[in-house]
């Protein structure tokens, strides 16, 4: 793989986080999604920024690095979840999300604006987090494995090659786009 | 071309597309996925080895997830700084306690919005660990690998936050 010796420098990769999270930082803030009202419209369904924002990053994102992957530049990060790890947390996150009105990111983007609500949030987080790390063994045994996933990838799980499959989400996001911009959403 | 840098908002499609070349960036040069969750429960991790380093060298979770300043922690700092330079140079940074929607629905106190906030939050933080991933470590980056996980993971995202979020401020779309 190219770009080892800067991929193995430590303290050179805590620079870079610092970079990228700035880079992320003021997109996010630009798309206005570090804002309470825009996120929690997203989730009344009446502001569709959030899932704009996310979907154009999802086709972007994907092309590139399939296409560098495809070339052996990169490779992938994925792991296989289960129900009881990925549905269950996911339907937490989700609550939190309505409850906080901002997500990790970007109540850390919200606070950067100025949102003390954000900063009191990712205390809570923290608090969370920590909490988490201290039931971790208990539901480790319990719960977190219960009904893994048969497979890491989509492609996988449908027995076949990366590229139909992120063809088909491809032509999803741009009709999904294309339907939000006639309805006018 | 400054002018438009310096703009107080961007189209949404600009900022997603760019969010997908910084995620190209992060797999070139990190070999990683953008996620920012991590850095919460490292940050736990550091308050934890504050109090007692015994104490966390005996709690699995923080032999995956060490309490160290690299990558996955210094993110989040950089998120910080970034809403504040895209905030400031275009003139809009403000403090804030109470965002207009919450105020309008739930009354403008300061310190009930903070309560509602940490409960919000102490809630998210175990979500985002429980499912491994966040909006953006599942949302955006793992979604885009095409990871199962994470395309579940985001749809009970938003299935359990539109459900919460009707609950408290009524079915709006209805």
């Amino acid at each position: 793989m190219p770009f080892e010796g800067i991929r193995q420098n430590k303290s050179l990769q805590a620079l870079l986080g610092l970079v990228f999270g700035t880079v992320f930082g003021f997109l996010l803030q630009k798309g206005g999604v570090t804002l309470y009202d825009v996120i929690i419209g997203q989730l009344l369904l009446t502001d569709f920024t959030v899932v704009k924002v996310m979907l154009s990053a999802i086709l972007v994102g994907m092309v590139g690095v399939h296409a560098m992957k495809a070339a052996g530049l990169v490779r992938l990060h994925v792991r296989a979840g289960s129900i009881g790890s990925t549905v269950i947390g996911g339907l937490i996150f989700g609550v939190g999300f309505a409850v906080l009105g901002y997500c990790p990111g970007t109540a850390a983007g919200a606070l950067g604006s100025g949102a003390l609500d954000a900063a009191v949030g990712m205390a809570g987080i923290v608090i969370g987090a920590g909490i988490f790390a201290r039931l971790y063994p208990v539901l480790e045994r319990s719960v977190l494995n219960r009904g893994k996933f048969p497979a890491e990838t989509i492609p996988q799980l449908l027995g076949v090659s990366p590229m139909p499959v992120a063809c088909a989400v491809a032509i999803m996001i741009l009709v999904i786009l294309a339907l939000f911009a006639t309805m006018g959403l | 071309m400054s002018d438009w840098l310096l703009s107080a908002t961007w189209s949404p499609y600009v900022v997603g597309a760019g969010i997908g070349i910084l995620i190209w960036m992060t797999f070139l040069f990190s070999d990683r996925p953008l996620g920012v969750s991590t850095a919460y429960a490292k940050t736990a991790g550091m308050i934890e080895k504050a109090v007692s380093r015994k104490n966390v060298a005996s709690m699995p979770y923080y032999r995956q997830v060490t309490p160290e300043a690299d990558w996955q922690w210094t993110i989040i700092i950089g998120v910080i700084a970034g809403g504040f330079i895209s905030a400031y140079t275009a003139g809009t940074f403000a403090l804030s306690a109470v965002p207009p929607l919450f105020a309008e629905t739930f009354g403008a106190d300061t310190l009930f919005r903070f309560a509602v906030a940490l409960a919000g939050g102490i809630i998210m933080g175990i979500g985002a660990r429980w499912a491994g991933g966040c909006t953006s470590g599942h949302g955006i980056s793992g979604t885009l690998q095409l990871s199962l996980a994470s395309w579940v993971a985001v749809i009970c995202f938003f299935a359990g936050g539109i459900l919460a979020a009707g609950l408290l401020f009524g079915f709006r779309f209805l």
